[in-house]
């Protein structure tokens, strides 16, 4: 990652701070002070005038490749709606509390709201768009539209990709609250119910989703 | 079911959503979505306290931040006309009525920029105390002149102090529900154009029209001034029924960049402050009944809350004037204006608390009355409406409970509370009614054309929440039509199409679809008659309005259903799980079997969600909810909802509308919290008269 100040001589560093990445990946959770004050602060605070703490950052999206300047405050989520383009994912609380941002990034589902987008230069994302290959709806789409797993649609493209990467989760042997024995996955009801409520879906269309699900983990 | 319906045969089938492929894409385009040229942000600002004045605002050092375009306060706000709407009319002065009342706004090149330039407003307040506890004991309670949806607030039929005087059974109790938030998955969003005096919405909402009909005269312009565009919508159950402040906003914000787009979505935070919610309600329910359990009164006195800036009587009572049979029945409605947020519709709005007191206090008189609680309501079915005197259309209440009692497995139940437990697991059933009435909306129209190849395109400004109205007009077009269902195309939630009334009051279905069989009637007969019976070669349209309905004068319409609930609570904690569900629907025809069915359980987990977990707890000395968010705002997760079994009876109602359905968005979530909480009381013999049922209330 290549870090663009936008013209501005920076007046201060704190100490050990090479550039806004490395700035928020060793310190921000490490050291309180810098984590809940000055971090937040320091897009104006360090640079008076009129640009912003710009960051230039490649992500992989679907399969194509986009270079983009981000405003270091701004999440995956973001990025991916008002800079790219991609919809796909939705807003619902911008808090890591309902799920309806999830993505896959670099195989792994994440609530994309929570994640800034500049600490990760690089990665792959997945939307659910992104799910479909060469114009053909995932199983996981199909399944979905056939069981009527949502109304308002609203948290779809979240549950589908969480319910994708939930698959991946449970075939790599990863336990949950409501494995039975604490080590061996079988991918039973409660299974899928615990691991998918992570996704809100105000509709309340969980109990179509549940089968919608089975019925592509039965394949 | 995506196979070709045979001509005439949509209705009825379990079609599946025709925009389905686009939102499991995630490519259903909702309001904040609208790719247009380079938009600015808006973040609001929003008062800090309850009430009071701004007596200063400094925005120099958010309007030397980076990347903003505007800050607008009330000093620089463009001029409202005065429409007597407190809650619409923002920014005209520095009042303040509620906290989290809009106050300015931000708006900028960037969300970020927005968001952060917005904590940088220096605001100075002439506070006044603050008036937000919500009492039945306050001595300014009164009584508001209409309910919602124009219901008499106080209604009395014969003598109910002097029935239950001589009443062999009696029972009086008080019931609360709490505040709780509508919460749809979709935080309300707008992007506001203006040009040249006229004002584009890509809106959040429940009906564009209902959105026009409010936003034009704020804004002094003529109603086809502003154009509405809101194809698909998040969720709604009732807050994006008529627009709330944040609209106007948007409006008045995009007024300062005139021609550039102005986003705002509100944060899950504001949507506790400034999108309506379900007022609180105290009820007290008096029954009386004679020795064999026939019931001699009905009394059902409430108490709510609205605010002060703009009043919202919720029709609480209302279901109690019409559910169960009775000589001497009485209905009260009491309001406490306070300094909090306006309350608004939220799914069901009066049926769902109102219901969840009767039908708590009807298990608790067949109790006192020694009887089956399923035998009980049954013995006390009405023979007519007792308000207005007229014959039901259809009353399936009876069938619903016999059929429900039958799937669930009632027959055989052992009365007595902690009669069953699982381990450390108390096993409790639980059973509730249902009711909703059969509303129609007036002002819809609709266009349909034909084309040459056989095609039709249906034109009408309704909308889908998440109803599946894109699916089922299409059904009842094409069936009316005489054409298979993929040959109709509809085109909903945009005022360029006919004037329609909005998704509320489950009336979606009656209005809207009664105008297209209406239009699609005068197309057939155009065609007949101008062109021998062939679509000519350059297509024929015909446009139709609502017709009115003769038969509402002379029956009373509603859906009727029936819950039954099976709960388990730890004997322990408290904890209350509920594994399953049955819950049967008398509506009418239904239009779509899978649509319908979803609709049903929606309504059900949000019953069970009122139940056991939602609450806006509001802090009275500040008067904001303090758990503003997912994380302390309670709502259900896919582990917290079970086996759901979800059916309804053959209702052949010819008098509702030609369809012969009733509507269906409602009825799900009545009742459904008081058999959770007739559920809890068998498994515990604790009743909890307070929604919702946290496990503190079951810890003794
Ligand atoms: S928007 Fe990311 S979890 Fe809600
Ligand atoms: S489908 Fe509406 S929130 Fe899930």
């Amino acid at each position: 990652m290549r870090q663009r100040l936008a013209g501005h001589s920076v007046p201060f560093l704190p100490p050990g701070m090479v550039s806004g990445f490395e700035f928020q990946e060793k310190h921000m959770f490490g050291d309180r002070q810098f984590a809940e004050g000055r971090m937040f602060a320091f897009p104006s605070h360090y640079l008076k005038g009129d640009g912003f703490m710009d960051a230039e950052i490649t992500l992989r999206v679907d399969g194509e490749e986009h270079r983009l300047t981000v405003d270091t405050r701004t999440t995956i989520l973001d990025a991916l709606r008002e800079s790219i383009g991609n919809t796909s994912p939705k807003k619902g609380c911008d808090h890591g509390q309902c799920g309806a941002c999830t993505v896959l990034l670099d195989g792994r589902r994440v609530n994309s709201c929570l994640t800034l987008a500049v600490a990760h230069d690089g990665a792959e994302v997945t939307t659910s768009e992104g799910l479909s290959e060469n114009g053909e709806l995932h199983p996981m789409h199909r399944s979905f539209m056939e069981h009527d797993a949502f109304q308002c649609g609203y948290c779809t493209p979240g549950q589908i990709v969480s319910a994708v990467g939930m698959l991946d989760e449970v075939e790599a042997g990863w336990t949950s609250h409501a494995t039975e024995d604490g080590e061996n996955v079988s991918l039973s009801d409660e299974e899928i119910r615990e691991r998918m409520s992570g996704n809100l879906c105000r509709c309340a269309a969980y109990a179509n989703m549940l089968p919608a699900i089975k019925e592509v983990s039965d394949r | 079911m995506t196979a070709t319906q045979a001509p005439g045969k949509s209705v009825g089938a379990p079609i599946s959503r025709v925009e389905g492929h686009l939102k499991v894409r995630g490519a259903a385009t909702y309001a904040y979505e609208h790719r247009l040229d380079e938009p600015a942000y808006l973040h609001p600002l929003q008062s800090t306290i309850a009430n009071g004045r701004v007596a200063k605002i400094d925005a120099s050092r958010a309007e030397a931040e980076p990347g903003v375009v505007a800050v607008l306060t009330h000093e620089n706000a463009p001029k409202l006309e005065a429409v007597g709407d407190a809650e619409l009319e923002i920014l005209q002065n520095g009042e303040v009525g509620f906290r989290g009342q809009f106050i300015g706004a931000v708006i900028a090149d960037t969300f970020e920029a927005a968001r952060y330039a917005a904590g940088l407003v220096e605001i100075e307040y002439e506070e006044r105390e603050t008036d937000a506890d919500f009492r039945p004991d306050r001595d300014d309670l009164y009584t508001p002149e209409q309910l919602n949806a124009g219901f008499e607030p106080d209604t009395s039929v014969g003598d109910v102090d002097g029935a239950l005087a001589s009443a062999a059974v009696k029972f009086d109790a008080t019931y609360t529900t709490p505040r709780e938030h509508n919460n749809p998955m979709e935080p309300h969003s707008s992007i506001a154009v203006w040009d040249e005096g006229e004002l584009t919405l890509y809106e959040s909402t429940q009906g564009v029209y209902w959105t026009q009909n409010t936003i034009a005269p704020l804004f002094g312009l003529d109603a086809e001034k502003v154009h509405v565009i809101s194809p698909h919508v998040g969720g709604g159950f009732g807050s994006k029924g008529l627009p709330h402040a944040n609209v106007v906003l948007a409006a008045l914000a995009a007024m300062l960049v005139e021609g550039r787009p102005v986003k705002f979505a509100l944060t899950r935070h504001m949507m506790f402050s400034v999108a309506g919610y379900r007022t609180p309600t105290i009820q007290r329910i008096r029954l009386g009944a004679d020795a064999e359990g026939k019931l001699s009164a009905i009394c059902n006195d409430v108490v709510e809350q609205t605010s002060k800036i703009k009043e919202f009587a919720e029709q609480t009572g209302t279901s109690a004037r019409m559910m169960y049979d009775s000589s001497n029945i009485q209905t009260t409605h009491l309001l406490a204006a306070l300094d909090v947020a306006v309350p608004s519709w939220l799914r069901a709005p009066g049926e769902a608390p109102g219901m969840f007191a009767l039908e708590s206090a009807m298990d608790e008189m067949a109790i006192e009355c020694d009887l089956d609680p399923v035998e009980f309501r049954i013995m006390n079915e009405p023979e007519k409406d007792l308000e207005s005197g007229l014959p039901f259309s259809s009353r399936g209440l009876v069938a619903c409970l016999r059929e429900g009692a039958e799937r669930f497995g009632w027959d055989g139940r052992n009365p007595t509370p902690r009669s069953e437990r699982d381990g450390r697991w108390l096993v409790g059933t639980g059973v509730a009614s249902s009711v909703y009435p059969v509303f129609s909306m007036g002002g819809n129209a609709a266009t349909i054309r034909a084309d040459s190849d056989g095609k039709y395109v249906v034109e009408i400004g309704a909308a889908d929440i998440g109803t599946g109205t894109w699916t089922t007009l299409g059904q009842i077009a094409a069936d009316e039509l005489g054409v298979s269902f993929e040959d109709v195309e509809m085109k909903i939630g945009d005022t360029k199409f006919p004037n329609a009334s909005g998704a509320g009051g489950s009336s979606g279905i009656t209005s809207w679809g009664s105008t297209l069989v209406e239009a699609a009637r005068s197309l057939r007969e155009k065609i007949e008659a101008e062109h021998g019976g062939n679509i000519p070669d350059e297509g024929v349209e015909a446009s139709a309005k609502m017709p009115k309905n003769p038969h509402r004068k002379e029956y009373a319409m509603y859906a009727f259903g029936a819950h039954f609930v099976e709960a388990r609570v730890d004997e322990d904690t408290g904890e209350v799980r509920v594994p399953r569900m049955t819950s049967v629907f008398a509506a009418g025809r239904i239009i779509n079997a899978k649509t319908a069915r979803s609709q049903f359980m929606g309504g059900m987990v949000m019953g069970l969600s009122a139940a056991l977990h939602e609450e806006s707890v509001l802090d009275t000395r500040f008067g904001h909810v303090v758990n503003h968010d997912f994380a302390e705002y309670h709502i259900p997760t896919n582990a917290d909802v079970g086996e759901l079994d979800i059916s309804w009876i053959e209702e052949d109602d010819p008098y509702v509308n030609p369809m012969g359905s009733k509507g269906i968005g409602e009825i799900g979530i009545v009742g459904s919290a008081a058999a959770v909480a007739n559920a809890v009381y068998h498994a515990t013999g604790t009743r909890v008269r307070e929604l919702p049922i946290t496990p503190d209330k079951l810890i003794s």
